[in-house]
């Protein structure tokens, strides 16, 4: 189905099933510890799998001179071990940077090296520990801050529009100000975890991932397979939040290994692997200038962000929203990439605009205090409701100004003293922050395949994945609502190369995107229904199981037949995000308290005020929201991958050293979603979400420990020791 | 993890036996910590002796009033206990700071006094480590030092003990029993149990290979305000940048240790009558000769000013 036009009324505009606040179809799955993981697969196929440990390489650059693996060979139980000397030929993967199997040129720190493959897993790593490496190290960059100069332009996301360096230094108030956000590490629950079974020249991998056609992809490429001979299953996915949108060395090195081995084999990254070995949110460095007339009106707004980068890898995009989020006729982003030899950086929570937030929004915090203007009202004075840099180009919705306004009133903001450090309750001092949260809603094929069998249940197969977000759920009420059955009716079946290709979970397009290619594949079927039955499709009505049209009605068991009735399809979008500019808005409202001693902040409430298209289900809309939300708190105040810049390594590689957000952090949280549809966005009129939850956060954040002390914090994490000596002495 | 053999003890006696004849076993009581070491190689003992059978597991009035904690009570226990709770509570809130609900349930008294450090550098076999492997240097001298320690530490290394316990254990005077491999007892005052690492940073108690802990001794009851207040970026489950563990009495002396700043909990008595002048007066004297970082100097300026506010805590 091609979507070229505005979306007019259809049957998903009933909300009988979507839209509702339904439970998870998979949560019983979950909660009972039915639903098999990657690494607790327990298909006949991988019945006897071998467990594979993966060696990360002990340096960031240079070459191994020498392997010593008589050892682990003689080892207990070792059946084979995995080199690039005897993995046979690879190639990388289109969506790789750096080779997922080094040697004997090492290209980061923990780079796998090698793979040992044992009876069982203690065998495994204990063999994997007799291996001796020697290398001769190469001289890397590690610094951010250390390579800025070196760093070139990227034409990506390049703004020049009006004569920004004219108006800004004629601007009577300007500001001028420079922040940085540190690395990060996913730190999803579950590990990147792999099991392969090899049949003759095909092999299986159940994984966890993201992007199956992607990970499916790669496989084959980096091992010289014809895309046919490779199937990736990854039916549960226990986090991902870009971490997992690639293939990864667990899944290349289970695949290699079953080889090696002659047997199935499984293998997990440990979690000290994964913060070095796998992609990261690279750090980033940003400048940002605004100026504006005295009547609050910006009139230059400058971005430039400065990020580092594998050879060959690609820039952190955190100057995407400045080019959008608010008026100014003069306008200028500009991306800069380093070369580090740190580990590969990539896409994480909201990549680009979560970065790019984090700065943007304190830059407007700070010019609405230089403004005397109140933060709420400098933000609204500055919407714009069309593409600043194309004023012929609309949004197809744009709600900021009401997430402001709502948010405002329901979060008590006429309560904020402007004077910042001026509240206090007890030994805290306390404030409230806001921020704006833009993120851009992308569209993007998606496929699927229907059947309707002879008792009327319908099942649904599509390549798209359920990363804890809901997929599973909203899918099947996408499915019962167009075909008029009851949720309990329809089987969703996902992740698995052999069905549809779809979008896929990443950058918050999945929802939308993968149930409107499930809506196409129900067109497809609801036409067939009718077909079969005699029905004119243009005026049936799909109801209760039946088919209907004037008073005649039919069960749709019938029409299914013995055989079932099969049908597929998948959406196209044409150029509407061209004619159209398609985003998501909200607006966050945090208050904290700081220890007025110690300078610790703590959070104590919360509210998301979200327009976002139309809502598929509020409930597991919420939860991500909610998750972003408390993502967000872990960038504004803890999460940090510490650089070792002699060594070239994160340090705190375990999730003791790399604080996320406990339950103590987190506190009361609202959301608020805004009654909207998108016509121009899909047939189900639905945006993403997700994402936007966390977009902005940790500005709010920074921004009420800001008002709560009276100390401008620019460097993230906001952790105490960036403020404690400046705060007020004590009495 | 190396290949171990294992085997469970009835008895102290049997424990040090058992200890003599394997000198490179370790006792294994919760194995929180020793586990973890264990996985990641740090720790290669070839033989594990399980204390947890030892009947060492109650908290027993001493006859001069004070309290002897068993090496094997529980971390959950031993803070939920009506008699450390009305007077030790510093103890009971030192505990209650610490790790989690489900570890706090496993981890025992001596295991925690004997946990190691968390220096990032000592859990990456890659990275130098005097600790892991005497002489090889120290990775973290120069590196990532924002947790690590500001006064005690050597060119050899500059971990810090991450107990919370022993924070308080050092501010209640309390003493460390023991029985050597040989058979012969010994009590060791916290205050002398913990080793600076000066050039053997691998040497961090005053025990002796083989030599059980048994249990630790509380003197009677101090009163006053008992006040433990540890600092850390999250709100839970994050060991402490600094603690301040204070027993601050009506006539305004006080006790004060810190955690978080050294290689053991840090107590300068003779500093103690500074407290009179004030927070940053005391700190100045309990952290006299500190060489902080630049990653860490802020540690100095958040012990005064946890002091001050316990201080001011502990009068209102
Ligand atoms: C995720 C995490 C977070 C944590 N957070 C904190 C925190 O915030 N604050 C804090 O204070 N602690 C924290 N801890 C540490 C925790 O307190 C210790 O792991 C625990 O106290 C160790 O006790 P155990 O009985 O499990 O010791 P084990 O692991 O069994 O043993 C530790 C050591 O003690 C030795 N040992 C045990 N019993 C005896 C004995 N009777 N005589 C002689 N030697 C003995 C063992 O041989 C071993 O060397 C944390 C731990 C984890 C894993
Ligand atoms: S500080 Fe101590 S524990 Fe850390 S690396 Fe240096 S020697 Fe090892």
């Amino acid at each position: 189905m091609k979507f070229d036009k505005p979306a007019t009324l259809n049957p998903i505009d009933r909300l009988r099933v979507v839209g509702q606040p339904l439970d998870r179809i998979d949560g019983p799955l979950k909660t009972t510890g039915q639903a098999p993981y990657a690494y607790e697969h327990r298909h006949q196929a991988v019945a006897d799998a071998a467990y594979g440990h993966v060696v990360g390489a002990g340096i960031a650059k240079g070459r191994i001179t020498g392997m010593e693996l008589d050892a682990a060979r003689a080892a207990p139980g070792v059946l084979a071990i995995v080199t690039a000397a005897n993995a046979g030929p690879l190639d990388k993967g289109k969506m790789n940077t750096v080779r997922l199997l080094g040697g004997p040129e090492v290209d980061h720190y923990h780079q796998a090296i090698a793979l040992v493959v044992a009876e069982n897993f203690e065998q495994a790593r204990a063999a994997a520990a007799l291996i001796r490496v020697d290398y001769a190290v190469a001289e890397g960059a590690y610094d951010l801050a250390a390579t800025r100069d070196t760093a070139k332009k990227v034409d990506q996301s390049a703004t020049a529009t009006g004569d920004f360096a004219g108006t800004y230094a004629a601007a009577p108030v300007r500001l001028d100000a420079t922040y940085t956000t540190p690395d990060q590490s996913h730190a999803m629950m579950e590990p990147h975890a792999s099991v392969a079974a090899w049949d003759g020249d095909r092999v299986t991998v159940w994984t966890s991932n993201q992007m199956i056609d992607w990970g499916a992809g790669d496989l084959a490429r980096t091992l010289k397979l014809p895309r046919e001979k490779v199937r990736l299953v990854s039916a549960f996915v226990g986090g991902g939040f870009g971490g997992k949108l690639f293939l990864r060395a667990d899944a290349l090195l289970a695949a290699l290994g079953a080889r090696a081995a002659g047997r199935p084999v499984k293998v997990a990254l440990s979690r000290p692997l994964m913060m070095n070995n796998t992609t990261h949110r690279p750090a980033t460095i940003q400048r940002i200038r605004l100026g504006a007339g005295r009547d609050g009106r910006l009139t230059a707004i400058g971005h430039e962000s400065w990020s580092g980068d594998q050879e060959g890898g690609g820039p952190e995009t955190a100057v995407d929203q400045t080019r959008l989020l608010y008026a100014g006729a003069n306008r200028l982003t500009q991306l800069r990439l380093a070369v580090l030899d740190l580990p590969e950086g990539n896409a994480m929570r909201a990549p680009g605009e979560a970065p790019g937030l984090m700065a943007l929004e304190i830059a407007m915090d700070e010019m609405a205090e230089k403004l005397g203007m109140d933060p709420v009202a400098f933000r609204i004075l500055n919407d714009t409701q069309v593409d600043p840099n194309d004023p012929e180009r609309p949004f197809s919705q744009r709600q900021l100004v009401e997430c402001l306004r709502q948010g405002a009133a329901r979060f008590g903001w006429e309560r904020r003293d402007g004077r910042p450090g001026s509240r206090r309750d007890g030994r805290w001092l306390t404030g409230l922050g806001v921020a704006a949260a833009f993120r851009n809603n992308l569209v993007t094929q998606s496929g699927a395949r229907l059947r309707l069998d002879r008792d009327g249940r319908v099942t649904v197969e599509t390549d798209m994945t359920d990363i804890g977000t809901g997929s599973y759920t909203i899918i099947a009420q996408t499915a019962a609502e167009m075909m008029g059955v009851a949720i309990d009716r329809v089987t969703v079946r996902l992740g698995d190369s052999s069905f549809p290709v779809s979008a896929g979970s990443g950058g918050q397009w999945g929802a939308n995107s993968a149930t409107a290619g499930v809506y196409a594949a129900c067109v497809k079927l609801r036409d067939a229904v009718a077909q079969r039955l005699g029905f004119n499709s243009a005026d049936a009505v799909f109801e209760g199981g039946q088919i209907r049209a004037g008073n005649r009605s039919a069960d749709l068991a019938e029409a299914a037949g013995p055989d079932g009735l099969v049908a597929e399809d998948s959406i196209e979008f044409g150029d509407l995000a061209e004619t159209y500019q398609q985003s998501t808005f909200g607006a966050h409202f945090v208050e904290v308290a700081v220890d007025a001693a110690t300078g610790e902040t703590r959070v104590r409430r919360m509210l998301a005020v979200c327009a976002a298209g139309r809502i598929l289900n509020p409930k597991t809309a919420r939860s991500q929201v909610i998750g972003a939300m408390t993502m967000g708190i872990g960038g504004a105040l803890m999460e940090e991958l510490a650089v070792d810049t002699r060594h070239g390594l994160f340090v705190n590689h375990d999730l003791a050293g790399y604080e996320v957000p406990v339950h103590a952090d987190v506190p009361h949280q609202e959301v608020i979603f805004l009654d909207e549809v998108d016509p121009i966005s899909s047939p189900m009129k639905a945006k993403g979400v997700g994402e936007l939850g966390i977009c902005g956060v940790a500005a709010a954040i920074a921004n009420a420990v800001y008002n709560a002390t009276g100390v401008r914090v620019r460097d993230y994490p906001v952790t105490l020791d960036k403020h404690l000596d400046r705060l007020p002495a004590l009495a | 993890m190396k290949p171990f053999t294992y085997e469970r003890a009835a008895s102290p006696a049997e424990a040090a036996a058992a200890a003599r004849r394997h000198p490179d076993a370790r006792f294994i009581a919760g194995g929180t910590n020793l586990l973890d070491l264990m996985k990641l190689e740090i720790e290669t003992p070839s033989h594990l002796i399980d204390v947890n059978g030892l009947a060492l597991d109650r908290i027993e009035a001493t006859p001069d009033g004070g309290l002897r904690i068993g090496a094997l009570v529980r971390n959950t226990d031993l803070a939920a206990d009506p008699r450390i709770r009305r007077d030790y509570a510093l103890l009971s809130r030192a505990l209650l700071a610490g790790a989690s609900g489900q570890l706090r349930n496993k981890a025992t008294t001596a295991g925690n006094l004997l946990q190691r450090t968390r220096c990032p550098y000592f859990y990456d076999g890659n990275m130098a480590c005097n600790k892991r492997q005497p002489g090889a240097g120290c990775a973290a001298l120069g590196g990532v030092t924002r947790q690590l320690a500001v006064i005690g530490h050597s060119e050899a290394c500059i971990a810090t003990n991450p107990s919370d316990m022993a924070v308080a254990l050092r501010a209640l005077d309390a003493v460390v029993e023991t029985v050597a491999a040989d058979g012969s007892t010994r009590a060791i005052p916290v205050a002398e149990f913990h080793r600076l690492p000066g050039d053997t940073p691998q040497h961090e108690t005053a025990l002796q290979p083989g030599e059980l802990i048994t249990g630790v001794t509380l003197p009677p009851p101090v009163g006053g305000r008992q006040i433990y207040r540890k600092v850390r970026d999250r709100a839970s489950y994050a060991f402490a940048l600094v603690s301040v563990g204070a027993v601050v009495q009506p006539d305004g002396t006080a006790r004060v240790a810190l955690g978080g700043v050294a290689a053991r909990p840090w107590r300068v008595e003779a500093a103690e009558p500074e407290l009179a002048r004030g927070a940053r007066a005391a700190i100045d004297a309990i952290l006299d000769g500190a060489r902080p970082t630049q990653d860490n100097a802020f540690k100095v300026t958040l012990a005064a000013r946890t002091l001050q506010a316990v201080l001011a805590e502990a009068r209102s």
